[in-house]
């Protein structure tokens, strides 16, 4: 299996031998062995986190670890773990080395074989949640390096052509799905999350751990799959179902999907894009909001971890993004002052630019939507017949064209804004002529305002995304400033929660 | 294979849907499916998304003519936004096919309020768009609904530009709405009738409730512990 090419793609170190296995990797693979097998998830952590990332600095930065069939005799052959090992084993080779073609097609299978066991029902551990939490997001990644890689049909030699042809199940779209899907329901963490509700479950206490000697694994990958799925998704460019997979979990708190960063985040980001896609500009802005506050305040206790790049990347997409929001829909009120700094730093001129609505605008939308966006993939097979070209950019280039379309549409809009800002009310006549048009299109445009700024949420109902609004009696257009919306009712509910919290604390304190 | 086949057929659709999306074998189903909602004018949104999904996954099993009715289905869905939806999900060439590109037109015209040129380009193009029943009817109550956002009071001219009905039709068409949706008529300054539409919280500023601090149910059931 897993053999490394020595004259591959992938600039091959001929010194290395796939089945020597140093002695600090037979220490780690036993001690990690036998912490799984106690269920120390602690240790577990320490070693999956520190020593591995440790480990890889220093003896494998351009080499891939021995193969697993070379640890396999320290760890009692054990099949589940060398699962768990190859499955990081191609990790590392994705984010150190670049996958040769085989050995895409062998991480697919190392997937298909790991979850199959975990579907099974027959996985018996307690794994940290961040372990977990990256394996279907590696999962969701190479199934999205690969659609990339297997639409670049123009420079592919004979034999990547015929490996694409024998392997065509690899990393097919309805594999990927099917999988998440399954994972999901046989974990059966939908029906946990809504017993939960009525106070039924432990699962967000205990963070998704089992602490009745069972298992967490099925769950919380169960769960992570939900994400992963609006990430798939919104790849194919179908927002409303990514959106709809990811209802059972609550974002409005805090959750088991905040307490590993990067579930976190792509949790967010996904979300706010399928929004800022589905028009609910409100909605993206404010989770945007809040997501880009937690970073800013917390980045710096994750600057050591392996993700940090990560971490910075998503945070500069969001702001872009938020950048976007806020042109289409101006809202003074729904963003934190720091994230405002910020923004203004990096985006001010942009902005300003965008609010213009001329071409110059389109120029700089266009700019900061592809700097944002996700990797969009074609998820159908290859035509592996001449000619052979590169279609790698069409999902990305459909979704680019939709997306400024729309915002074509929402450049009538911009005169009217600044009219509506400075008169409480005015006719349509004289409204039509400082804007230049005639009383028919002029009504049009107010129209087309009032449609714009409303999007419909899932059950149908319009809510309004305005800061400034608007009705016209007749041939009067009345203007009407939106009230600021100041959510006393969650602040007082959070507030007494908070000092319930402090005030059993002091309760504990015993003075001598 | 056999005995999954006559299983199937005991789900409906919806069923299929939701609990298997991700299978090819669904095709034909919801491709029937399709059909059953323009001729007993139902509408699902997620069926026709399961659907185009599956033809972005093989796009040799495409049919344009479901997708056509697909997207006049979604058209008749707005203000919703399920036209764009589904062409997230179809293709650039695609898109460029005459029926599609006359669809697009239409909805661009409907999204930015032209009512005017968007009926006279239905006009042009009856064969597409009366194969789907409910159409006309259903573009009515869009029409309706964005006035209702912006008018207190809206003139009559105006009116029957955005639903197309001129002289007799739109008398009766104002006197069925008067009698079942609380809209009035009055006269404006000796000119023609003014329309007047029921209140609401867009159109009636002062109606707005300030929906954003009603604090959900779930939510006060937290402090329960705490007030006891």
């Amino acid at each position: 299996m897993a053999a490394y090419d020595a004259d591959s793609s992938a600039g091959g170190d001929l010194a290395y031998d796939p089945n020597f296995v140093p002695d600090s990797v037979k220490t780690f693979v036993v001690h990690l062995y036998r912490q799984i097998r106690d269920k120390n998830v602690y240790e577990i952590h320490q070693m999956y986190e520190g020593s591995f990332n440790r480990l890889t600095d220093r003896m494998f930065r351009e080499s891939p670890w021995p193969t697993a069939e070379a640890v396999a005799p320290y760890v009692d052959g054990d099949h589940v773990f060398c699962l768990l090992y190859r499955e990081m084993w191609f990790r590392h080779v994705y984010a150190r080395l670049t996958p040769t073609p085989k050995q895409r097609v062998e991480s697919w299978d190392n997937y298909c074989s790991l979850f199959g066991v975990v579907l099974h029902g027959v996985v018996n551990m307690q794994l940290p949640n961040q372990w977990l939490w990256d394996m279907v997001d590696e999962f969701v990644y190479q199934f999205q390096s690969y659609c990339q890689y297997r639409a670049k049909l123009k420079n592919k030699t004979e034999e990547e052509l015929q490996l694409l042809r024998n392997f065509d199940q690899a990393w097919n779209v309805y594999g990927v799905l099917n999988y998440l899907q399954a994972l999901v329901e046989k974990s059966n963490i939908i029906q946990i999350l809504e017993r939960e509700k009525e106070g039924l479950e432990q699962f967000t206490v205990d963070n998704g751990y089992d602490y009745q000697g069972g298992s967490n694994v099925l769950k919380m990958l169960g769960y992570y799959s939900m994400i992963g799925l609006l990430r798939v998704h919104c790849l194919l460019g179908d927002y409303r179902t990514g959106l709809k997979c990811m209802a059972p979990i609550d974002l409005s708190q805090q959750g088991v999907y905040t307490n590993v960063i990067g579930s976190h985040i792509s949790t967010i980001y996904h979300y706010g894009f399928a929004n800022l896609m589905l028009r609910r500009y409100g909605d993206a802005i404010r989770e945007f909001n809040k997501m880009l506050l937690y970073i800013l305040k917390y980045k710096q206790y994750h600057q050591k971890s392996p993700q940090y790049d990560q971490i910075l990347k998503k945070n500069e997409q969001m702001y872009a993004l938020l950048a976007v929001c806020l042109s289409l829909c101006p809202q003074q009120k729904l963003v934190d002052e720091n994230v405002s700094t910020q923004l203004k730093e990096k985006y001010n001129d942009k902005m300003t630019k965008m609010q213009r609505y001329d071409d110059e605008a389109s120029t700089v939308y266009d700019e900061l939507f592809s700097y944002g966006c996700p990797k969009f993939i074609t998820p159908s097979a290859p035509v592996l017949d001449e000619p052979l070209t590169n279609y790698n950019q069409e999902a990305y280039r459909l979704q680019l064209k939709m997306f400024l379309f729309e915002v074509k549409q929402q450049q009538l809009l911009a005169g009217i804004r600044s009219f509506l800002k400075i008169y409480s009310t005015i006719t349509v006549t004289k409204l039509a002529q400082f804007m230049d048009v005639d009383e028919a299109t002029l009504r049009t445009i107010l129209m087309t305002y009032k449609h714009k700024m409303h999007s419909t949420d899932n059950d149908g109902k319009i809510v309004s995304n305005a800061d400034i609004d608007f009705y016209v009696d007749d041939d009067t257009v009345h203007v009407v400033e939106a009230k600021p919306t100041k959510r006393f009712g969650d602040y007082f509910l959070r507030q007494i929660l908070k000092f319930e919290e402090m005030i059993s604390e002091l309760e504990k304190v015993q003075l001598d | 294979m056999a005995k999954e086949a006559q299983q199937q057929v005991s789900y409906t659709v919806e069923e299929l849907v939701a609990v298997n999306p991700y299978n090819p074998d669904i095709l034909a189903d919801l491709e029937n499916y399709v059909n059953e909602q323009v001729s007993s004018q139902k509408y699902s949104l997620d069926a026709n998304l399961c659907l185009l999904r599956l033809y972005q996954c093989e796009p040799e099993r495409m049919s344009p003519p479901i997708v056509a009715r697909i997207l006049i289905k979604a058209l008749m869905a707005m203000p919703a936004q399920d036209f764009s939806l589904c062409l997230f999900l179809i293709p650039e060439q695609v898109q460029s096919e005459e029926q599609f590109k006359t669809l697009i037109v239409l909805s661009h015209y409907l999204e930015t309020a032209r009512f005017r040129l968007f009926w006279d380009e239905v006009a042009k193009n009856r064969s597409l768009l009366e194969s789907v029943p409910g159409f006309q009817q259903a573009i009515e109550a869009y029409a309706v609904h964005v006035l209702s956002l912006t008018y207190q009071k809206v003139p009559r001219a105006v009116l029957a530009e955005a639903i197309n009905k001129e002289g007799l039709a739109l008398d009766q068409f104002l006197e069925y709405h008067v009698a079942n949706s609380g809209w009035a008529i009055e006269k404006s300054q000796g000119r023609s009738q003014l329309i007047v539409l029921p209140p609401n919280e867009f159109n009636h500023p002062e109606l707005k409730k300030n929906a954003s601090d009603s604090v959900s149910y779930e939510h006060v059931t937290r402090i329960f512990p705490v007030l006891s």
